[in-house]
């Protein structure tokens, strides 16, 4: 039942919870095999806020001992697995990148975590991300950076930055982030890995803190197109407790995955490769990747998305105000950091959340703040909203004529840390292509579609698909998959 | 959308209405900051948005927030709600003198 570390950790999730359902591996060797390789690689990659190795270590032989009695209770069960630390789990350190959340011990576990521990699967850690997930390159991060492992001078993305450098370092098969404007896609696409944003609805935020709560979507990110279909199926689903998930029944991704693009009727906008300063590297990859459809029997069709330009203001209005309500309730009273020397309730109130809150959670809070201030409200976001509702309706007309729209994630490959750290908005503009998507509550998703000529870093293809449409983005994702090259693996760890 | 340019004035109104302190240069930088988005989120003056209904949820179309029977269920125990409390006093959370 042992194999080699570094044979366990290229276990895909399908293909490691295999093993345990036919005894060939213990849940115990993966879980160990996942430790090991986490503490050989992480000073490096810096993707885990938290490990927890007693309890995964209990939870794995937990699973054994289900494999052993026949009793498993599901494909999962037993595979490690790790949590972005924006969900809340019972008893187990959870921050959202923030100091104002240094030390927190939830009293509950989130829907989700419920759900993975349910099936089975191993929760190994806490990962890194952009401090309450506002962020593109994970340097949001109160903690400590993370770094690219295809390239370590190199940021991850972000906010979703420590899962996607976790599932790409193959420290573990899976993990969940959060996308509420590009945070799974985005840094999926730089790590080379898959990452999924459900249509809004789909997924329970129950336990998972909030930034904007008309945006925010839980979703998995995998090293192939079945295994993220296969955790979204697990964590999908009605739940009581929040009231904008969806009651419509989760699709069996699986059962139409392998089914081909021959006749997908793939839209592409016009205004997302022509001017839309898309790195040659990468418009010419994402263009292979178009290629490679046709030759499978795809259709081509030009379409307009002719607001998509207006996203990026958009989000910038309605994001933060959304930010600025939610994170109102970290005021130093009944969880979270407080300012024990404050002399008066206004005092301690400012004086926890000056000390607490790091430079962009501020500088968002500021700007929503007064987006919804009084004498501004109509000005920004009311006009905000409408502009959403026209971004909207470019997808409803766009989807008419084709069944999934294919464009690049980001306009450049992975850049340096500190690139861009001094200038916010030029941070804001690299996520031009992966906000619409979160404004129509569409689902999305990002595959990798090859490496940049020259940086030899990978390059996403992202894929949108009709409300509820998940297994259709799955299909077309998984076609691309088998026709294109497997990437190798990350050479930075 | 009037001007997209914030005062250091504007900005520490704004801080005081979001509850932050923040410091002289944190201001600065912020008055700075703020302004660029702001200009940048100017072009959306540029759309007509006349007869347009705003969107006021993210709901897919026919889709209905699924409401629960109003009905009691279990919850957090005191003990476990005050767990994380930074100051508590018995079953209540402790919190500076709010009237002198």
């Amino acid at each position: 039942m042992t194999a080699p570390t570094q044979d366990l950790v290229r276990l895909g999730l399908r293909e490691a919870g295999d093993a345990v359902g036919a005894r060939r591996v213990s849940s115990r060797a993966l879980v160990d095999a996942a430790l090991a390789r986490i503490e050989a690689t992480d000073a490096k990659v810096g993707a885990f806020l938290a490990v927890t190795p007693e309890r995964a270590r209990a939870a794995a032989d937990a699973a054994d001992a289900r494999a052993a009695a026949g009793a498993r209770r599901s494909p999962i069960d037993g595979v490690p697995l790790a949590l972005k630390d924006i969900f809340l789990t019972k008893g187990v350190p959870t921050t959202a990148g923030s100091r104002i959340l240094e030390g927190y011990l939830p009293p509950y576990d989130a829907t989700v975590v419920e759900r993975l521990e349910a099936a089975g699967a191993v929760v190994v850690g806490k990962l890194n991300m952009d401090e309450f997930a506002m962020g593109s390159s994970n340097e949001n991060s109160a903690y400590k950076p993370c770094h690219n492992p295809w390239d370590l001078s190199r940021t991850p993305g972000g906010s979703s930055g420590g899962s996607a450098a976790a599932v790409a370092a193959r420290q573990v098969p899976g993990a969940l982030g959060t996308d509420t404007g590009g945070s799974i896609r985005e840094p999926a696409a730089f790590c080379g890995v898959v990452g999924v944003k459900p249509t809004y609805g789909r997924v329970s935020r129950y336990g998972v803190i909030a930034f904007a709560s008309s945006l925010d979507q839980v979703g998995p990110l995998a090293r192939s197109v079945g295994d993220a279909a296969v955790l979204l199926r697990t964590v999908a689903g009605h739940d009581p407790r929040d009231m904008t998930s969806s009651t419509r029944p989760v699709d069996d991704y699986l059962a139409t995955l392998e089914g081909g693009a021959k006749g997908l009727r793939v839209g592409v906008p016009r205004e997302w490769l022509e001017g839309g300063g898309v790195d040659p590297g990468v418009a010419g990859a994402v263009r292979s990747a178009l290629d490679a459809y046709e030759r499978l029997g795809a259709r081509l069709v030009e379409i307009s998305l002719p607001h998509s330009k207006y996203g990026i203001g958009a989000y910038y209005l309605i994001a933060p105000a959304e930010a600025s309500s939610n994170l109102a309730r970290y005021d130093g009273v009944r969880f979270g950091l407080r300012a024990k020397d404050a002399r008066g309730l206004k005092e301690m109130y400012s004086e926890s959340r000056e000390r607490g809150f790091g430079p962009e959670p501020k500088r968002r809070i500021m700007l929503g703040t007064y987006a919804l201030s009084a004498g501004y409200y109509d000005a920004y976001y009311l006009r905000a909203q409408k502009v959403r509702t026209l971004i909207r309706r470019d997808f409803d007309a766009a989807f008419e004529r084709c069944d999934v729209i294919a464009g690049p994630v980001t306009p450049s490959v992975a850049f340096r840390l500190g690139e861009r750290t001094d200038d916010p908005l030029k941070m804001y503009l690299a996520d031009i292509f992966t906000i619409t998507c979160n404004l129509a509550a569409l689902p999305g998703l990002s595959v990798p579609c090859g490496l940049e000529a020259g940086s030899g870093l990978p390059v996403g293809l992202q894929l949108l698909g009709r409300p509820f449409d998940e297994a259709t983005l799955f299909r077309a994702a998984r076609a691309l998959e088998r026709e294109l090259p497997a990437l190798p693996a990350p050479p930075g760890v | 959308m009037s001007s997209s340019s914030l005062s250091l004035e504007e900005v520490r109104r704004i801080a005081a209405l979001a509850r932050l302190r923040l410091a002289p240069e944190e201001e600065e930088r912020f008055a700075g900051q703020l302004s660029a988005i702001l200009a940048h989120v100017e072009q959306l003056k540029e759309l007509d948005v006349s007869g347009v209904e705003p969107m006021t949820h993210a709901l897919a179309a026919g889709e209905v927030p699924a409401l629960r029977e109003d009905a009691v269920l279990p919850g957090l125990s005191p003990e476990e709600a005050l767990a994380a409390a930074p100051a508590r006093e018995g079953t209540a959370f402790k919190v500076p003198r709010i009237i002198e």
